[in-house]
């Protein structure tokens, strides 16, 4: 930005990073972030590049690679064996490479709901699952899925009858969960392909649920 | 503060200490003082309360423990069979009597 034509006024002003967005007033903590990203660089202790180097990557994560996962699941029993003892060499077996330390499969059942929140900060498998969704780090969804989480489920559109549990996981520490949504009717007569289309991002943490699970006609045969 | 075999072994009752310390604790506030079931051992980390001032310390025993949803917030819902687990190292637990 050294040679172009100003229209406005910057003042005393850092230069630009691709994060930061003009028309927004940085709360403290971005503040923080930012001045201490900068003083990173600055000391050479990590290289601009490396940090999008490194947001690329987790970018090029999507849920898709758990949705497939779980679809393979559903369709043998012995990987889905695996999959639920360790879910990061079932991951392996796949071509996809998990960095996280820990990794819990949660599986739903009809009497079990499980739910994914971080109430401390925003830890998610980005590894398996990509970036977390808007919601997932909202202050109001870390601190009203502990407390209501039935309440909280019922604005994502999930009503589960009164005789399912459901059962809240803080991922507050050192493991990593994602959720393995209940097995749609007649899965069996369903391609990979097919089931893994079925897998939303937010039933991956169990925000949601497969529709087919629960009554809605499946694709035609 | 490591032990070389867990101390708490799965299904035993504990109570969520509130040690109280500032820094970079992972024990949320609204499960201290709060009584669950040990459901797992996971094993071993780094303290993340040294690990984030860039000391090694001793490794730890995390654990995850259940905890009934009426027992944490007063009013729950009549959804009284709802649980919620939580990640707690050791350091953050007591043996809790079955009869309290």
């Amino acid at each position: 930005m050294n040679d172009h034509e100003h229209d406005h006024h910057h003042g005393a002003h850092e230069p630009h990073t691709p994060n930061e967005d003009d028309d927004v007033q940085l709360t403290e903590h971005e503040a923080k972030f930012l001045a201490l990203k900068s003083m990173l660089i600055e000391k050479g202790i990590i290289t601009a590049a490396e940090i999008n180097a490194q947001l690329q990557l987790n970018e090029k994560k999507t849920p898709h690679q758990a949705a497939k996962m779980i679809a393979r699941a559903w369709r043998n029993a012995e990987f889905h064996a695996r999959m639920l003892a360790d879910p990061k060499a079932a991951a392996r077996e796949l071509g996809i490479e998990v960095t996280e330390a820990k990794l819990v499969a949660l599986e739903n059942t009809e009497q079990l709901h499980n739910m994914v929140v971080c109430t401390l900060c925003s830890c998610y498998p980005r590894s398996l699952l990509g970036e977390p969704p808007a919601f997932y780090v909202s202050k109001a969804y870390r601190s009203r899925a502990v407390r209501e989480p039935r309440k909280v489920l019922g604005e994502f559109g999930v009503q589960l009858p009164d005789d399912v549990e459901v059962r809240v996981h803080d991922s507050n520490a050192d493991l990593r969960y994602f959720v393995v949504p209940v097995r749609p009717a007649r899965a069996e007569v369903l391609s990979e392909d097919e089931l893994a289309a079925l897998i939303s991002r937010d039933a991956l943490v169990g925000c949601g649920v497969v529709e087919a699970a629960i009554g809605r006609k499946l694709p035609a045969l | 503060m490591s032990s070389p075999d867990p101390l708490f072994r799965v299904g035993q009752a504990v109570r969520i200490l509130d040690l109280g310390k500032p820094g970079h604790v992972r024990t949320p506030t609204y499960v201290r003082n709060k009584i669950g079931l040990v459901e797992r051992c996971c094993g071993k980390f780094d303290n993340p309360e040294e690990r984030a001032y860039r000391r090694r310390g001793n490794l730890v025993y995390l654990y995850r423990v259940r905890l009934r949803q009426p027992d944490l917030w007063p009013g729950y819902d009549q959804h009284t069979a709802d649980t919620l687990d939580v990640e707690i190292y050791e350091h953050w637990l007591a043996a809790e009597p079955r009869d309290s």
